[in-house]
């Protein structure tokens, strides 16, 4: 393969140095390729990461991918990464929890998920095959979310919520396949030389951000993303099917007289485009006010997880990131994240707001601006109704009641 | 002035069904599927065989693809009512003429689906019984294409010996019979009786045409490599050369004469070996490729004075698993020729690669940024070869090209082209880049000379008169007789008898179909 590989991409990096996570992680966006209502904006790396590399065990054939040598780096498997693992007898397992990895040595597996294969699964899984399970850490991460329940015994929670926390906590979230128009997408999309991540836009809005260390691991991964998590309204602007038109402003004609000025305006044109991306486009996926929690660590890579602050009404998105090198030499090598729905962020709202303010509902509602019955039913709304003692509930619910023909 | 809008529509609706019946060919595509592709080409045949019934007649004399001429024919047919004296007669000689020129194996699925349509006037019958008659050895075909030949006789209810009034008095008293059963007496006829021990004896399955002994190999249970190794002499050219990589993996090889290959075949052949290979073979396939490339050029060579060609070889001219690599193999086709016809030849491929035998699908596609450097290059002549899906960044060749025309080159200078070979369901056209830029169908890179003289009806510069006029020389051309058949027929190997020029398939494989069609134009 590696016979005709096309010359090295020459771009002035020094040119796009600029606002936004994008360029401080050392990429360049490139222009976004679109199919129906999906927009999908390849990154760029100038340099590879190469003290982190997807674990050798999850490629496909080893043998025509160059995985560099293995002695001299740490490597990472995805969470729900779906994989035959050496020693591991017959069993197919799922990793469980991204991992950092010191070495790859055969033997040492990573904590895994045991999959009983049903005969479906196993013919998609044919040839050793890999895939994404639809499960995500920073899902895990949002579910874990205050999972204790209340942690000061006040009047209103029910004797389940004091005993077991939130327990069981589940969310629904639609599979890439399910989205429309997404798998074809990901099928067209032609992948520049040197990327090493992607934004999914579904009717322009951000589902999704995954970036990793190498270009070899992109190849691995791109197809994949049709196996991932894709929440709610991701799923509805996915069925709305709009076209979403090029977002490039046309060249001015009159600003040209000569060839060179015309290759000025294009490149122009292309570098106003990664501009206008990376800071209007790109720049929810952090959101400042929000949490990260160090998960695991190994030399000088970190593994993160972050929350969003939960505001709503606004995009929010939980997500890990893997993080390379210390000081000003740090730089992004993994992300992943996942838009929450808006229900969901309304959810991680009232959980984060109570847990702010202790678990006492009169401070939480005052702090919101509203009345405790009105909170309560928000709560119950939000499908948390079994936090809540059924008297002291019942007893909201019928104050509610009576406010409601008064009000006529 | 009602009429000129009428014109200019008329003339771009033409363009555009010339453009769709070239390049599609109802087979899935990189971005749309083979139902999308189907569905899309028939509600263009049924728009224009309603609206310009003469226009579409006459399109049977261009280089339409076999799958596109077969389509006109049954719609011609199945609506001969719609149609005055002077026009069902001018149909008929044209109906005939493209017949001739069909692969035989494209003609009786036709047959059949006319049969499937219950499309059985007189002068359809006729159509049949005239083409039938024609055939060089019927009796061949009857064991060939027999089931096929066996519904066509039906359906036109023709006497078998008729058929075959110079044949000697065995054959016509047994065609009839080898339609019903292989059981009973022996047959006098040779490759009759050929083909009735074929189903008892593993011995004369290799006498019996290629596709027919596969039938057989696989009944007697015969091991593929056994078989393609003492069945080899059998094949017709194209079944060798389809059957190259498949010989490879099963070990054996089958000898082929690359110098025969048309360019855009060979293009396609040299793109379906391993890299390392290609390398190895470097200079047999360059002198092969280079050799087609110059035949394809003829009096034309050298003449067309600077040209710069934009190539794309970006992920997307994959193709499908029906259409394997075709845009790149198009591509690449284009690019030898152009380096025949140059005097002075710039290549400039999408992704910046500069080794044209060792090309694979690759990356994002940067027209826009690729038309830059080639008009750097000052040329007297631009082509583009592209499935016009602009995306690095999206549209900027369109920006591009419209600057350069309005502010740069107003006066026309530098002759640009367009040249896409994939069919565009959704838009029922090839993609355009620019309305400024004239943009013409390709199927075979051979064909490019005539279409870049077509493109100029594009442009909107010349109107329908023009094309009226063009349409009925080429119709004048194609209907007088036939001279020698051209030169790639003269150097068929004695042995491959009548199928000397067909495909193998005469079953309704898919995968065979795209490369019969390129054959016969």
């Amino acid at each position: 393969m590696n016979t005709d590989l096309p010359p090295e991409p020459t771009r002035d990096t020094e040119l796009w140095r600029g606002p936004g996570w994008v360029r401080r992680a050392g990429l360049v966006t490139m222009p976004a390729q679109t199919w129906n209502s999906i927009r999908l904006v390849p990154l760029v790396r100038d340099e590879p990461i190469e003290g982190l590399r997807l674990d050798r065990r999850v490629y496909d054939e080893p043998s025509i991918v160059d995985v560099g040598d293995r002695t001299h780096y740490l490597s990472y498997i995805p969470h729900a990464f779906v994989a035959r693992w050496e020693g591991d007898g017959d069993g197919t397992t799922a990793s469980y929890g991204t991992r950092l990895l010191a070495r790859d040595d055969k033997g040492i597996a990573p904590a895994g998920l045991p999959i009983r294969v049903r005969r479906r699964m196993a013919r998609r899984l044919a040839g050793d095959r890999l895939r994404f399970l639809p499960l995500h850490l920073a899902v895990e991460g949002y579910l874990a979310l205050h999972f204790g329940g209340p942690q000061i015994a006040w009047d209103e929670w029910s004797r389940r919520a004091l005993a077991s926390g939130l327990s069981p906590r589940e969310e629904s979230a639609y599979l890439g396949a399910s989205v429309a128009g997404l798998a074809d997408a990901l099928r067209l999309f032609e992948i520049h030389p040197g990327q090493c991540g992607v934004l999914v836009y579904v009717a322009d809005a951000l589902a999704s951000a995954f970036v990793v260390p190498h270009p070899d691991d992109y190849r691995a991964l791109h197809p994949t993303l049709v196996e991932d998590l894709f929440g709610e309204l991701v799923y509805q602007y996915g069925r709305l099917w709009l076209p979403v038109p090029d977002l490039a402003e046309p060249i001015d004609a009159t600003a040209v007289g000569s060839l060179p000025d015309l290759r000025a305006e294009a490149e122009r044109r292309i570098r106003g485009w990664a501009d206008f991306h990376d800071e209007l486009m790109a720049e929810e996926v952090f959101d400042r006010p929000g949490r990260s929690e160090l998960v695991q660590r190994m030399r000088d890579v970190r593994l993160y997880r972050f929350l969003p602050s939960f505001t709503p009404g606004r995009p929010n998105h939980i997500g890990e990131e893997i993080i390379v090198g210390a000081g000003d030499g740090q730089r992004l090598a993994y992300l992943k994240t996942f838009r929450l729905s808006e229900t969901q962020i309304r959810r991680g709202h009232l959980l984060t707001r109570l847990a702010a303010h202790d678990w006492r509902l009169a401070d939480t509602a005052a702090a919101l601006g509203v009345g405790e019955a009105a909170l309560a039913l928000r709560l119950q709304r939000a499908g948390f109704g079994y936090l809540l003692r059924q008297d002291v509930l019942d007893h909201y619910r019928a104050s509610a009641r009576r406010r409601r023909p008064s009000r006529r | 002035m009602t009429e000129t809008i009428a014109d200019l529509v008329a003339c771009e609706d033409v363009l555009t069904f010339v453009n769709a019946a070239i390049t599609g060919t109802g087979q899935r595509e990189f971005h749309h599927d083979a139902a999308e592709q189907r569905f899309s080409l028939g509600f263009l045949h049924e728009y224009m065989r309603e609206n310009y019934r003469e226009l579409y007649a006459a399109t049977l004399a261009l280089d339409v693809n076999d799958h596109n001429a077969a389509l006109i024919v049954r719609g011609l047919l199945a609506t001969a009512r719609d149609a005055g004296e002077a026009q069902r007669r001018l149909e008929g000689r044209l109906i005939a003429r493209r017949l001739e020129t069909l692969p035989p194996q494209r003609v009786y699925r036709l047959f059949r689906a006319l049969r499937r349509d219950g499309v059985n006037n007189r002068r359809t019958r006729a159509i049949i019984r005239d083409w039938l008659l024609a055939r060089p050895d019927l009796a061949f075909d009857a064991v060939k294409y027999r089931s096929a030949l066996k519904d066509a006789v039906r359906h036109a209810h023709l006497d078998t010996r008729a058929l075959v009034p110079d044949a000697p008095q065995h054959v016509q008293d047994e065609i009839g019979r080898l339609f019903y059963s292989a059981t009973g007496p022996p047959f006098i006829t040779p490759i009759f009786e050929t083909w009735r021990q074929a189903h008892y004896a593993q011995e004369a399955v290799y006498k019996l045409p290629f596709t027919v002994a596969e039938g057989f190999a696989a009944a007697h249970g015969i091991p593929r490599k056994r078989f393609l190794e003492r069945a080899e002499k059998n094949m017709t050219r194209l079944e060798r050369l389809r059957l190259q990589g498949h010989a490879g993996q099963k070990k054996t090889t089958i000898d082929i004469d690359l110098a025969t290959v048309p360019l855009t075949r060979l293009a396609t052949y040299v793109l379906s070996l391993p890299l390392d290979e290609r390398s190895r073979r470097r200079a047999e396939l360059t002198g092969a490729l280079r050799a087609a490339a110059r035949r394809a050029a003829g009096p034309d060579a050298g003449r067309w004075g600077r040209v710069a060609a934009v190539l794309d070889d970006s992920f997307s001219t994959v193709g499908s698993a029906e259409k394997r690599r075709r845009p790149l193999a198009v591509a690449l086709g284009g690019h030898f020729l152009l380096e025949a016809l140059a005097g002075e030849y710039r290549p400039f491929w999408t992704s910046g690669r500069a080794d044209a035998l060792l090309l694979y699908p690759f990356g994002p596609t940067p027209l826009g940024t690729r038309v830059l450097d080639a008009l750097d290059t000052s040329p007297d002549r631009l082509v583009i070869i592209s499935d016009g899906f602009d995306n690095a960044p999206p549209g900027l060749a369109a920006e591009v090209l419209r600057v350069w025309r309005t502010r740069l080159d107003p006066g026309r200078r530098v002759s640009i082209t367009h040249l896409n070979p994939v069919y565009d369901a959704t838009d029922f056209d090839v993609r355009r880049l620019a309305p400024t830029v004239p943009t013409a169908g390709v199927r075979d890179a051979e064909d490019l000379l005539t279409l870049v003289e077509l493109a100029r009806f594009a442009e909107g510069r010349v109107g329908l008169p023009e094309l009226r006029v063009h349409l009925d020389s080429r119709v004048a051309r194609f209907l007088t007789p036939p001279e020698p058949r051209r030169p790639g027929n003269a150097a068929e190997p004695p042995n491959t008898t009548t199928a000397a020029s067909e495909e193998a398939g005469e079953t309704e494989n898919a995968g065979g179909e795209q490369i019969a069609k390129t054959e016969a134009q």
